[in-house]
């Protein structure tokens, strides 16, 4: 992580929903090229998610905190175009990678999410394929063709740290590893069309601890090459694993950006003090 | 920034690129009837093959300057939707056959006379089909009398009673649900039709009544087995013996889903012809006997008028299909309502 | 502790007189059934024994269907060779046809069609698969052969090299390649709707997951979707086969009853042995008769098979789950 100096601006809370409250938070003068304007999101007549702006960090890893029901996973679904998959969606404000909008129409999504992809909760294979096969779905699926596949897939199982238990089965199934295996061969699997950024929805969530800690290890690796942004329901693991941290809440309509800071400053001396009532446990 | 804003959908077609994809597609179909109208292709598949053939000459050009990936979609879509206008055409062609063609012989008449004085080739205001329909729901009645209760008392005897001989009865009907409908009717006809010495209204609904019993006994069942064994032990904790239990408790609780067992099976026989062919035969005068001798059905109309192929019983024929067909959908239809309605 | 095992105590159930009542109409019920279902499959065992054991398996690999005279002279050959091959013949025609339809069909359904599309064609679909094959056959004499002749007639004139399209006939109303396209129009709404529903159970995650990795629609269908169906569309197929195996009555419409072995699909000849029973009967001497039921058996079996395996295919792709 480079040193830059912190000048961390975020604009004060505690005020009632119907003001316009300003959600901007810069975290960090090193722009990264994932950033967030004004984002919003619907189901339908639903308004789940209201006004998030954020940047994310180059080469950093962003934990996207706060109590179940915030808006957490739909923004995080909101970076990757994922969103739109579910009938009735909508959204307003701009997603943008390097300065471009994502959602412009010009824009091919599909090119889009090799730059920008994503792991799921639950850990899930492709059944029907081998280990190797799955970890090289993404370039079958995209029409990637690279000089030599082997290396990209030992260099990509190697990242996800899975490389030394399956090199002697990688023509085995994909069902066949334990969860926190099929996990990592997942991260794995999105890591082989090489992209910048890296969306993890509560990665850990259906895995043992001994398993969680493994691959918390690995995403602190992967974030010295690329950007993470992490969902996670486990403030423990926040606060492990996030070099920055955006708290999210609801008073029972739309999530929104309560605070967003690097991680230590968040968990100790956090500006708004529902921020402070939420990491020290006193709710969610 | 805020907390309000409007929604939107950018990764929709504008209305604009809608409409004009709209637009080249009528160009495409007038461009392909001009192609067929100067060319050996004939016919609506004539023109749907040239269509094909533009729609994918225009979106290869379009895709050219897509990636691999992209085309390869494209293509596959243009693939996927031409089958499925295979696929869906046939039964489509059918409800627009059906409707317009049968329209025509729908008169008053046909609902209400026979053809005991008609012949099928007079014109279309004489006879009718009224006999034939109510042969047909004569037999379907007796065969859903003896079929219903036999069947529910089959499902009954499985899932509550649980017999010694649950499991033979189970395969034995598992077995027969796959009877071809014609051997069912020689069966009839080889004993019943063979033993009474003539064809009846009997002898064919019990040649329904085979094809009608196990689809009502799976059924039956099936619906029985998911009703949860908590509520037949709330029964017996209060007290109840197995019989009021079942009648009481267990029964109405799986009420429409036997009503519905029921009427699937009456819409699957109502439509056969084959196992009739041997075992009611058919008549042109109303039959109210179910004893008395061959007795007309829609099937059986349409068949005749179908085998005699004059411009006039053709058009008979399409009309009893109309009739049939709307029977058939409103029994599927009146089906599906009363298994709504009982949506736990 | 005890020291004494312990003793399992019987357990009687005696039930009330209501209940023995109640009981045993049940039971009547579900014996009646039974017998009535039994002897049928008893009988036309019975029948099938009997002529297999005079005629041995010449009943299904010869090809005379000839009706004995009263006295005697002129002795009974029944077979039924030609029919089966025909019933295959149409039935693989039918399914060559419906299958990759079906499929294409139901991943439009699933995939690709705009919402009110959609639900306005699942619920027409449901509908056709309604439809009594009398209907069926009326469409396929008076609206299709028009089509079906002129398909054929290309088949014969650009293919006829090919030994399957060869004819000398310059009539394809009335061959089994019109009968085949006829019945696989009718296995085709059936087919679609197991196919659509196997599609619609695709695990969510695993689609979303081709989305994430940068795939289209079609990539996310070639990787998950069709492998994850393939047991249950096979399983539909098979229904269909079972379906189209016994079908009768527009069999009988389409095809002229001609006791050749031929391949010949262009031809004015087939028949399938339920079209051979529904023709034969209305004439047929005693001994023509339990010929034909022993046909019935043959056709009865065939169609058990068939749908057995189908559903314990289809069994098999509902019970397991991708890992």
């Amino acid at each position: 992580m480079e040193n830059v100096d912190t000048s961390v601006r975020s604009e004060q809370k505690g005020t009632p929903m119907n003001e316009t409250t300003s959600n901007t938070a810069v975290l960090d003068t090193a722009f990264a090229g994932l950033e967030t304007r004004d984002a919003h999101a619907w189901f339908g007549n639903h308004h789940a998610l209201a006004g998030v702006s954020l940047q994310f960090p180059a080469r950093s890893v962003t934990g996207l905190i706060g109590p179940s029901g915030c808006g957490k996973s739909t923004y995080l679904r909101l970076l990757n175009r994922m969103h739109e998959f579910i009938p009735g969606a909508a959204m307003a404000g701009e997603v943008r990678l390097h300065g471009q909008d994502i959602y412009a129409r010009e824009v091919d999504p599909a090119a889009m999410r090799l730059k920008i992809g994503m792991v799921f909760q639950k850990p899930n294979p492709f059944p029907a394929m081998t280990i190797r096969e799955n970890v090289l779905s993404g370039l079958k699926l995209a029409h990637i063709k690279v000089d030599d596949d082997e290396a990209l897939m030992e260099k990509c199982l190697t990242r996800a740290g899975l490389w030394k238990e399956v090199k002697d089965r990688l023509d085995a199934s994909g069902g066949s590893l334990s969860g926190g295996q099929q996990q990592r061969l997942c991260i794995a699997r999105s890591l082989a069309v090489e992209p910048e950024v890296l969306l993890m929805d509560e990665p850990c969530s259906a895995l043992d601890p001994g398993s969680t800690l493994r691959i918390e290890e690995t995403i602190k690796e992967l974030a010295e090459k690329i950007t993470v942004v992490i969902v996670t329901h486990n403030m423990q693991q926040a606060s492990r694993v996030s070099d920055y941290c955006a708290f999210f809440l609801t008073d029972g309509g739309p999530g929104y950006l309560v605070e967003a800071d690097k991680t230590r400053k968040m968990f100790t001396t956090p500006n708004d003090s529902r921020t402070a009532d939420y990491v020290q446990g006193k709710f969610g | 920034m805020s907390m309000e804003a409007t929604p939107t959908r950018p990764w929709e077609a504008e209305k604009v690129a809608r409409r004009n994809n709209g637009l080249i597609l009528l160009v495409g179909a007038l461009i392909a009837y001009v192609v067929v109208l100067f060319t050996g292709f004939a016919g609506p598949d004539g023109w749907a093959v040239v269509l094909f053939a533009i729609a994918a000459v225009f979106t290869t050009l379009r895709n050219r300057r897509l990636s691999t990936k992209e085309r390869k979609a494209s293509r596959a879509q243009l693939l996927i939707v031409a089958a499925s206008v295979i696929a869906f055409a046939p039964w489509i062609s059918i409800f627009v056959s059906v409707l317009f063609k049968g329209i025509k012989g729908l008169r008053p008449n046909f609902l209400v006379s026979d053809m005991r004085t008609t012949t099928p080739d007079d014109f279309l205001d004489m006879g009718g089909a009224a006999h034939a329909i109510v042969g047909s729901l004569l037999m379907v009645l007796i065969a859903t009398v003896i079929t219903l209760p036999l069947g529910i008392l089959t499902g009954v005897y499985i899932t509550e009673v649980r017999g010694r001989f649950s499991g033979v009865v189970r395969v034995v009907i598992q077995s027969m649900s796959g009877v071809p409908s014609i051997v069912a009717g020689l069966f009839v006809y080889t004993t019943f039709v063979d033993a009474t010495g003539s064809f009846s209204a009997l002898a064919g609904a019990l040649a329904l009544g085979i094809l009608m019993l196990p689809t009502v006994a799976r059924t039956s069942e099936e619906v029985l087995k998911l009703v949860p064994d908590d509520l037949r032990s709330a029964g017996y904790a209060l007290g109840a013996r197995q019989w009021r239990s079942t009648l009481m408790i267990v029964l109405p609780t799986v009420r429409s889903g036997l009503i519905t067992a029921g009427l699937l099976g009456v819409a699957r026989v109502i439509g056969e012809t084959a196992p009739l062919l041997a075992t009611a035969l058919s008549n042109t005068s109303f039959v109210f006997n179910p004893v008395s001798g061959p007795i007309g059905s829609l099937p059986m109309y349409i068949f005749g008028m179908l085998q005699i192929g004059t411009e006039n019983s053709i058009n008979r024929a399409w009309t009893g299909a109309l009739i049939l067909l709307i029977l058939v959908f409103g029994l599927f239809t009146l089906a599906r309502y009363v298994a709504g309605k009982d949506k736990r | 502790m005890n020291s004494v095992a312990p003793v399992k105590r019987e357990m009687h159930v005696v039930h009330s007189r209501g209940d023995k009542v109640f009981r045993g109409i049940v039971t009547a019920g579900a014996l009646t059934s039974l017998v009535l279902l039994g002897l049928i499959g008893a009988f036309l065992f019975a029948r099938g024994v009997e002529v297999f054991s005079t005629s041995g398996f010449k009943f299904l690999t010869g090809s005379n269907w000839v009706a004995g005279s009263d006295d005697g002279v002129i002795p009974n050959d029944f077979s039924i060779g030609p029919m089966i091959v025909g019933t295959v013949i149409v039935s693989v025609i039918a399914l060559l046809v419906a299958v990759p339809m079906s499929i294409a069909g139901a991943l439009y359904l699933e995939f690709y069609a705009p919402q009110k599309v959609r639900r306005v064609l699942v619920s027409l679909l449901d509908l056709a698969a309604a439809i009594p094959s009398l209907i069926f056959g009326l469409w396929g004499v008076q609206v299709f052969t028009s089509f079906g002749e002129r398909w054929a007639y290309f088949l014969a004139d650009r293919l006829g090299w090919f030994p399957l399209f060869n004819t000398i006939s310059d009539n394809f109303g009335r061959s089994p390649f019109v009968a085949g396209c006829v019945l696989g129009s009718l296995v085709i709404p059936i087919t679609t709707s197991v196919a659509r529903e196997v599609y619609s159970r695709t695990p969510r995650e695993l689609v979303d997951t081709c989305y994430a990795l940068g795939g289209t629609k079609w990539g996310a269908i070639r990787t998950v979707v069709i492998p994850f169906g393939k047991s249950g569309v096979v399983g539909g197929a098979m229904l269909g086969l079972g379906r189209a195996l016994g079908e009768t009555i527009a069999v009988y419409l389409l095809l002229n009853i001609n006791f050749r072995y031929t391949f010949k699909i262009l031809e004015s000849e087939g028949g399938n042995v339920a079209s051979l029973i529904a023709t034969k009967f209305g004439e047929a001497t005693p001994d023509e008769i339990k010929a034909l039921v022993a046909a019935g058996f043959v056709l009865f079996m065939l169609t058990l098979t068939v749908n057995m395996i189908a559903s314990a295919i289809v069994a098999k792709s509902t019970k397991g789950s991708p890992a």
